[in-house]
């Protein structure tokens, strides 16, 4: 842009100086125009995250050192004191332990058979169309439909699941009452409604792998796991981190499931199934204690940032390690 | 929250006329000139805009409260006798989307110029008294029974809400159930093998379930609900707030019964509201339950084949469960204009219109009088005279307990440790320490 600066034309004023000439208004306005326009054009999406997103945020962080009044809206300083009882919680604990456990029961089995259905939606099969958005079925159905259907499956007595369990000749599972059976159901939903949803993306991104690696492979003589595990995996490594980091946070935040499971919603009689977004809400709309609750969740975000690094960083060299492990044995070699 | 009738949903709602009564001299006549001496509030010249917000079914009105057809649409009989009055009703679909709605906007404003609570949630509005408009109006005594109008009056002596409907219990029961045990199920032995206290009624579940091998009644969560309503201050002090739950015997003696009464099998264990409650009510699994006005509809949706019948009789004199009242909160423009509505909405003869759009039975010892009332019978309930029954068991209530700010989390905790050992997680003496750490963190 510097290029057309010289060729003013513009009259300039007499006995300006010379070398820089002052840029008439118009100059001026176009090179704001390319300087600032990109800002401008981005810009709605970061006043609104300011004031729906960080201002929440930061306002978070103010009540959770108060001990806070919804209503009347004031609070008085107590530093600490709502950290430090939620950190002396036997319920934190026990709801970070079901938020876990529910999340590597959900997200795990989820990815991996979200990618397994999107490589077999990737052949060519008939009726393409109907059977990927058949997949997707489920993502449009509302949770808490989800969960009316499911605990009717997951009842401990009269639940379809233990009907035919008892007709196996097999004990009852107590699905409300044992933890693991209870995170177990609650992950299910939660696959159910997502599964679909991420073998959709991981489609796309296996769309876009061109076709003719493939075909190099195949005459390499790589058999077809050969050619998911080295071709496939690795090119939608991008796609899969990002597949890895949403769930993540969404597993860390599972909260219509588990507060569906059962009437009360509050996680059962021994918190086996309250999860962290759970103990929150309680901590908030039940116990009217916004200034804890507010601590809640301000725990609740560094861990899903902290839990996201490492996810990121794990993934980053684990999936596709072929790609990224080549480029540096040669470096090795070097030495 | 727990027994909370979050899923129940029935509103009860009511109306009263006595503002009508009192001024007018009789009920529905002479309107006009009622308003001016009444509140003094929005008289007849300016035109005034009134907003007021239930949830579920108050039975108001059909159209807003989108129910079936209503006998009678208590907002346009309103607007009929006051011309200037405008009022723009709005119904949340449940009690809890009511809740957070009322206390988010509670200080900053922005509530509609009535507005309803339940029972469930009266003890945190109590909390804000101060926010909510005294409606303590001398002319109005003797509109709601004395324990409904106790509930809701702060340490100030000032009212803050109007009572609308109530939940009287008596106990229901499934007929087929108990001839299976041997025992009589007729309405009257039933009524006179319940009344009694409450050792007598754990006597008749042992012989119930001596005799059949199962559960007597549903869950001890919900015998606990009846057993602590019958206390005058079971969990906090009412002049400190403190709570006591812990060092009160009392507690101490109702958890001991119900762990044994879990013990000998007398409970089901079907937790309240869930699925297999619902398909326990119909498979016969469990006999009998606490049973509120309100909670025929329940019994009748959950097991429409079932032969089911009302004791007239509670353990241990009466009992309520549920309940609502209409507040104005202070921060409205028309805080008087809405306590006149709120008042006539909630006089008798309004209560009793709203007993018959939706079966809200009303908390006015006048109405549950009325003719509407008494003559109510329900057919699923072997024409059972639900109107006079529960007319009776709403006298019988003595007590209304104290709840203060943190009676709901101590009652969940306690309803959480009965059903540790109704699952057999727990022994009675562990689930009783998870109680006290609980108990001890609130606050």
């Amino acid at each position: 842009m510097t290029t057309t600066q010289p060729q003013t034309e513009a009259p300039t004023p007499p006995g300006a100086p010379r070398g820089r000439a002052p840029l008439t208004w118009r100059q001026r306005l176009g090179r704001w125009d390319v300087k600032l326009s990109p800002y401008l054009y981005i810009s709605p999406f970061w006043i609104v995250f300011a004031l729906v997103g960080l201002f929440p945020i930061v306002y978070t962080a103010v009540i959770s050192f108060q001990d806070w009044d919804l209503v009347r809206n004031t609070g008085t300083f107590t530093g600490f004191d709502n950290f430090a009882f939620v950190l002396q919680d036997r319920e934190f604990w026990l709801s970070l332990r079901n938020t876990f456990s529910i999340f590597v029961l959900s997200s795990l089995p989820q990815i991996i058979v979200a990618t397994f259905i999107a490589a077999m939606l990737d052949k060519n099969i008939r009726a393409k169309t109907f059977w990927r958005m058949g997949v997707l079925l489920p993502y449009v159905v509302a949770p808490v439909a989800v969960a009316l259907i499911f605990s009717n499956m997951f009842g401990d007595k009269y639940g379809l699941i233990n009907s035919l369990l008892n007709d196996l000749g097999l004990d009852s599972i107590r699905w409300h009452v044992d933890v693991i059976p209870s995170h177990f159901a609650i992950a299910t939903m939660v696959n159910f409604r997502w599964t679909g949803y991420n073998a959709l993306i991981l489609l796309a991104a296996m769309q876009a792998i061109p076709r003719d690696l493939y075909e190099a492979a195949a005459i390499d003589g790589a058999g077809t796991m050969r050619r998911f595990f080295s071709v496939t995996l690795p090119q939608i490594r991008p796609t899969m981190i990002f597949v890895i980091i949403t769930s993540t946070i969404g597993g860390l935040q599972i909260f219509d499931e588990p507060r569906m499971y059962d009437t009360n919603g509050r996680g059962g009689s021994n918190h086996q199934w309250e999860t962290i977004t759970l103990y929150l809400y309680n901590m908030g709309w039940g116990e009217f204690n916004f200034g804890r609750a507010a601590a809640v969740a301000w725990i609740l975000f560094l861990i899903i940032v902290a839990f996201g690094l490492l996810n990121f960083a794990v993934t980053r060299r684990f999936i596709a390690s072929d790609t990224a492990a080549k480029p540096k044995k040669p470096k090795k070699v070097t030495k | 929250m727990s027994l909370s009738r979050r899923k129940t949903t029935l509103g009860f709602a009511a109306g009263a006329a006595t503002l009508a009564i009192a001024l007018a001299g009789c009920g529905s006549s002479s309107e006009p000139e009622s308003s001016d001496s009444a509140a003094a509030g929005g008289s007849m010249d300016e035109p005034v805009t009134l907003t007021l917000a239930t949830f579920n079914q108050f039975g108001y009105s059909a159209d807003s409260e989108g129910g079936a057809d209503y006998a009678y649409d208590l907002i346009a009989e309103y607007q009929e006798l006051h011309p200037n009055v405008t009022i723009v009703y709005n119904v949340a679909d449940t009690s809890n989307t009511a809740r957070e709605n009322f206390f988010t906007k509670l200080g900053p404003g922005g509530l509609a110029d009535v507005e309803a609570i339940e029972v469930d949630w009266l003890p945190e509005a109590m909390q804000y008294s101060d926010l909510l408009a005294d409606l303590t109006n001398p002319e109005l005594d003797g509109n709601w029974l004395q324990w409904k109008v106790d509930a809701a009056t702060d340490a100030d002596g000032r009212l803050i809400g109007y009572g609308t409907d109530i939940g009287p219990e008596s106990i229901c029961y499934n007929v087929d159930a108990i001839e299976a045990a041997g025992m009589d199920a007729s309405r009257d032995a039933m009524s006179a093998a319940i009344d009694g206290d409450w050792d007598n009624f754990f006597d008749l579940a042992k012989q119930y379930s001596d005799a059949t091998g199962k559960g007597f009644y549903e869950e001890n969560a919900a015998v606990l609900q009846a057993m602590i309503g019958q206390l005058e201050a079971p969990y906090e002090d009412p002049a400190t707030d403190e709570i006591i739950a812990l060092d009160n015997p009392e507690v101490k003696d109702i958890y001991d019964t119900l762990t044994a009464a879990s013990d000998a099998g007398l409970s089901a264990g079907l937790q309240q509201w869930g699925d297999d409650w619902a398909a326990g009510m119909a498979n016969g699994d469990f006999a009998a339950m606490p049973c509120p006005s309100w909670m025929l509809g329940v019994i009748e949706g959950n097991a429409p084949d079932g032969n089911w019948d009302i004791a007239n009789a509670f353990p241990n004199g009466g009992g309520n469960w549920g309940g609502s009242y209409l507040t104005v909160p202070a921060g409205g423009e028309n805080v008087e204009a809405a306590a006149e509505l709120a008042a006539w909405l909630t006089a008798p003869e309004q209560q009793a219109k709203a007993f018959e759009n939706v079966g809200a039975f009303p908390s006015s010892e006048e109405a549950a009088a009325s003719d509407a009332v008494t003559s109510y019978t329900r057919a699923f309930f072997n024409d059972a005279p639900a109107g006079e029954i529960y007319s009776e068991r709403a006298a019988a209530v003595t007590v209304a307990p104290y709840k203060g700010p943190h009676y709901f989390e101590v009652n969940d905790a306690m309803v959480n440790a009965l059903r540790r050992v109704d699952e057999g997680t727990m022994s009675a003496e562990e689930s009783w320490k998870q109680f006290e750490s609980d108990v001890n963190a609130i606050g």
